[in-house]
């Protein structure tokens, strides 16, 4: 086997095509074609050695594979990359949707399409490395720079109130972030290094686990988002480009349930004991409230973007659950999740390229001038749903299960949360998809075009694929979360035992 | 005896010697050959600093002491003294245009930058109180002059006399406080001083205090950042780039070779007061310079935030924070050069622009100048990967580890207030409808602009050796 750095060339490819993109100046029609076909050959570049990755994963190892490690700053901060069966889905996940990004965008994006594509690759870059980071500082690097192309993304490319909702998305997640900044400091003086591996041995005292808890916490809880702390995620998902909005719910909403992964389980179990409830009970309010408030909404855009802060709640449910199913069901709900409500935003974007509104009102009827995306629309809309035989329903249900055994009335109150679904989801259905086409603007809709089905049917394959045979994702993941349960129960257990020796 | 053998060797003063006899030279040349030379005289100029940088470099390693004890050089000097000469050598290239003007031929301008990074020299060098004061005069009276350079200018001779009549006042508490410090320690020298300094007293703290307040006005610490936004708005541009480069780095280091080698004993002490004012620095540098349209008033607003973070590397006390500060101030530096080459690289119709409106839609008029600009403001908001997030990460990390969390706590939530405005330029250049064309840039501009953008943006692929070039120097302070 060769010993090439897979995972750093993974990595770094889309910030080369970014630079490639770069060098191949002008401004005319030709030199905008050049920077898509760049972007996009980059991009499924990209996705190919990620699946070589898959290829030589060996899901039975739960520990870190494809480790890199080289000299960077000094004492004991290092580039250190690799993957596990927690984080490489993730990795996947960003190649997969990130070719559907650029295609989306073919058409949608006519100003200034060379910087946009550089800012999508740069994007990618950053996303990736945040998965695959194994040292906090690195780790930081990634996850916080994220926000620069992403700002652009929101505030050049966006709608009318893309300004408020772009320092929205920068000042919300900066907040949460700096304070995890001073907890990784923290943690790099109680360690001595900031390797995540290594801190994931080191035993941290019970008061700094606590506060290194509530840093990390503020930080994931922004980027997840959790409520209260949601309200960024609609302004942002709104003014958004389609193809921004797909990266958005697809990919960056997953840097906080991984953080929790890898960071609040492992490192802080007695705090993350301690503070399961207070997140079953944030991710049981989101579910009903968020749900509750996408019933009102009349942006199309909006009502997914609450229902993806909905959906999140089931995350990290299951993922503060801390059973086998519950994380599990975390890690597939996140990829479901990926796929269904990225493919959800695609749906939007294509008829908002068409009528340049995204108001339910504007719309119905559409069944009968676009069969082809009233197929696709309602294949998604089951999966957000959580209609079994869909991705969806798989990550529900099992963090619902994994939950239930630790906490009844959590996933008592979250289950309303699918029956909310199912009411907003279809509502949102019908009035734009069924009814009769009276509305004259509608009258010369265009169904779905090559390119437009060239991003959605791969969608379709895997959430109907993964509903019925959700095995490779689960299998993939299955080591690394039972060894992440195991040691976090471990550790609850032994706190137990020691009070009750007292 | 002879007079080497005492402890008064000249070859540590090699470079300030060169640089001094140099100085003079060239004011000869200037004097007896009229105006015209002062192409030749900034040119020589710059020449003149690299040698001295170079002669700098190649001083050996290690600790070396001279005239009694008076004048050190250490690694820690030496850093700051390279730092130093780059701020003051790249600010006189960027002076060239300014000085290109048939109305501003004044060959003194680059002599009296000279004299000033002299100063700096022995400020930084200073091994006891009269050579720091010795330093900090030479630097201050030749940036007084150099800040009403622009004669004709009413905003600009404004800036030079508020200048100097606030810092005539602080150098007087500065010098009432080196004389209750001698008053009650009965020694001038550091490390006199640290010996004697063990336990606080009501007289010593005084001194500490008076000394503290002069310094916190060389470095424009919140309470006495008062002349700043009125002397970098008044003054030239490429002299404001001048005041928030090169004498900046020598006051930060006077400040902490005073605190750290004067004062060990008594950390605590000044402790409370470091953490007081770099709290307040922080926190005036991110809410006033929300509502400023003036680019170089913010910058001033800026650098004050700036100064406070580089002071929460120091209030730690620890080699961690003087390794800290050092990485603060070089980043600081490279990020103050680039972004006020990018000020003096805006210029509309042969007039400078310099209102925060103008740098409107630049990402499209000049898409490079507005992404290095974008990186820079994005760095001194200290986002990763860009160099400022290491900057912040130095000062941070020590202060964390010297138990500081309230002030560490503070200081990243007003670095978030902080991005606010950084982004509101950003906003400006991206998100807005162009304001129309810039000239084309100067030469000299854009290669300042390039070097210092790249070191920005890739600094974290260099990182490693800076880091322990900075932790050697901080470590021979201790």
């Amino acid at each position: 086997m060769t010993t090439w750095p897979i995972l750093s060339v993974t990595t770094f490819l889309p910030l080369v095509g970014a630079l490639i993109v770069y060098l191949s100046r002008g401004d005319d029609e030709a030199s905008r074609r050049n920077s898509r076909w760049i972007a996009l050959w980059t991009t499924l570049i990209t996705f190919a050695v990620s699946v070589i990755l898959v290829m030589r994963f060996d899901p039975s190892n739960p520990d870190f594979q494809f480790v890199e490690k080289a000299n960077w700053l000094a004492t004991g901060i290092t580039y250190h990359m690799g993957v596990d069966g927690i984080s490489l889905p993730l990795v996947i996940l960003t190649t997969a949707v990130m070719p559907f990004c650029i295609i989306a965008s073919w058409k949608a994006i006519t100003s200034r399409v060379r910087e946009y594509m550089m800012a999508f690759l740069i994007l990618e870059t950053l996303m990736i490395g945040t998965f695959s980071a194994l040292d906090l500082v690195l780790f930081y690097l990634f996850f916080e720079g994220g926000l620069i192309p992403m700002f652009l993304i929101i505030g050049v490319w966006g709608g009318p109130r893309r300004v408020y909702a772009s320092f929205k998305f920068f000042l919300y997640t900066l907040l949460g972030s700096v304070l995890m900044l001073l907890a990784i400091m923290a943690l790099y003086w109680n360690g001595g290094t900031t390797d995540i591996p290594t801190l994931m041995h080191t035993a941290v005292p019970r008061s700094l686990q606590t506060w290194a808890w509530l840093a990390f916490f503020a930080s994931f809880a922004v980027k997840m988002p959790m409520w209260p702390v949601h309200t960024w995620l609609p302004d942002a998902h709104v003014e958004a480009p389609t193809a921004g909005s797909v990266v958005l719910a697809a990919i960056l909403l997953k840097m906080g349930g991984y953080g929790f992964l890898r960071f609040s389980l492992p490192m802080f179990p007695l705090a993350s004991h301690d503070f399961a409830p207070l997140v079953f009970t944030l991710s049981a309010i989101a579910i009903i409230y968020t749900s509750l408030v996408a019933l009102m909404q009349e942006d199309m855009k909006k009502l997914i973007a609450y229902s993806s802060v909905a959906h999140m709640g089931f995350v990290t449910m299951g993922i503060f659950a801390g059973t086998m199913q519950g994380v599990a069901g975390g890690v597939f709900q996140m990829i479901s999740h990926g796929i269904v409500s990225g493919a959800l935003f695609l749906c939007v974007g294509i008829v908002y390229d068409r009528l340049h509104t995204r108001e339910i009102a504007a719309y119905g009827g559409l069944v009968n001038r676009m069969p082809l995306y009233a197929m696709t629309f309602m294949v998604f809309t089951m999966a957000n749903v959580g209609l079994p035989g869909t991705s969806g329903f798989v990550g529900e249900f099992m963090t619902l299960l994994g939950t239930f055994k630790v906490s009844i009335p959590t996933a008592f109150f979250a289950s309303f949360g699918v029956i909310l679904s199912a009411a907003y989801a279809l509502w949102l259905y019908r009035k734009v998809v069924f009814g009769a086409l009276v509305k004259p603007s509608l009258m010369s809709m265009k169904d779905l075009t090559f390119r437009e089905c060239l991003t959605l049917f791969p969608m379709i394959a895997l959430t109907i694929l993964f509903g019925v045979y959700p095995k490779p994702v689960l299998d993939m993941s299955a080591a690394s979360v039972q060894q992440l349960v195991n040691n976090y129960n471990t550790a609850v257990t032994a706190m137990k035992a020691a009070a009750l020796l007292q | 005896m002879s007079f080497e053998t005492a402890g008064y060797q000249l070859a540590p003063v090699l470079p300030e010697l060169v640089l001094a006899v140099g100085a003079m030279a060239l004011l000869m040349l200037g004097a007896y050959r009229g105006q015209e030379t002062t192409r030749t005289v900034t040119s020589l100029s710059v020449v003149l600093l690299i040698v001295v940088g170079a002669l700098v470099y190649m001083q050996p390693a290690g600790k070396q002491v001279t005239f009694g004890g008076s004048f050190i050089v250490d690694d820690f000097a030496r850093f700051m003294k390279i730092l130093a000469l780059i701020g003051s050598a790249v600010t006189l290239v960027l002076s060239t245009e300014f000085l290109s003007d048939p109305s501003r031929r004044i060959f003194e301008y680059s002599i009296l930058v000279l004299l000033s990074t002299l100063g700096m020299m022995v400020l930084i060098s200073a091994g006891d109180l009269i050579s720091l004061y010795l330093g900090l005069e030479l630097m201050s009276l030749a940036l007084y002059v150099v800040a009403a350079s622009n004669r004709d200018n009413a905003k600009s001779t404004e800036a030079g006399l508020k200048y100097f009549v606030l810092g005539a006042l602080s150098s007087g508490m500065l010098l009432y406080g080196s004389s209750l410090v001698y008053g009650f320690t009965g020694t001038v020298s550091f490390t006199g001083i640290a010996a004697t300094a063990t336990v606080s007293n009501v007289g010593l703290l005084f001194g500490l205090v008076f000394l503290l307040v002069g310094l916190c006005f060389k470095v424009s610490a919140v309470p006495f950042h008062m002349w700043t936004p009125d002397v970098y708005e008044g003054a030239p541009t490429p002299v404001t780039a001048f005041f928030a480069s090169a004498p900046k780095v020598a006051a930060l280091a006077v400040f902490t070779r005073v605190t750290l080698t004067a004062f060990p004993g008594i950390v605590s002490q000044w402790q409370q007061i470091l953490v007081f004012v770099s709290i307040a620095s922080m926190a005036l540098g991110s809410f006033a310079a929300i509502g400023q349209s003036n680019i170089k008033r913010l910058m001033a607003y800026s650098s004050i935030g700036h100064m406070g973070f580089a002071l929460v590397g120091l209030a730690s006390g620890t080699v961690e924070g003087a390794q800290g500060v050092l990485m603060y101030i070089v980043i600081y530096v490279a990020m103050t050069l680039g972004s006020f080459s990018i000020i003096l690289a805006m210029r509309r119709n042969g007039q400078a622009v310099e209102q925060i409106s103008d740098f409107a839609g630049l990402s499209r008029t000049n898409p490079l100048l507005a992404f290095m600009f974008a990186m820079l403001l994005f760095s001194l908001a200290g986002i990763p990967p860009l160099a400022g997030f290491f900057a912040k990460w130095y000062v941070f990390v020590a202060a964390i580890k010297a138990n500081l969390f309230t002030l560490a706590v503070i200081g990243v939530l007003t670095s978030v207030v902080g991005a606010y405005y950084y982004l509101a330029i950003v906003k400006t250049m991206y998100f807005d409808e162009p304001a129309g064309q810039v000239d084309p840039v100067r030469i000299e501009v854009r290669t300042v602009l390039a070097v210092a953008g790249l070191f920005n943006i890739l600094f974290a692929l260099f990182a490693g050796p800076v880091v322990s070039v900075a932790s050697a120097a901080a470590k021979s302070l201790f």
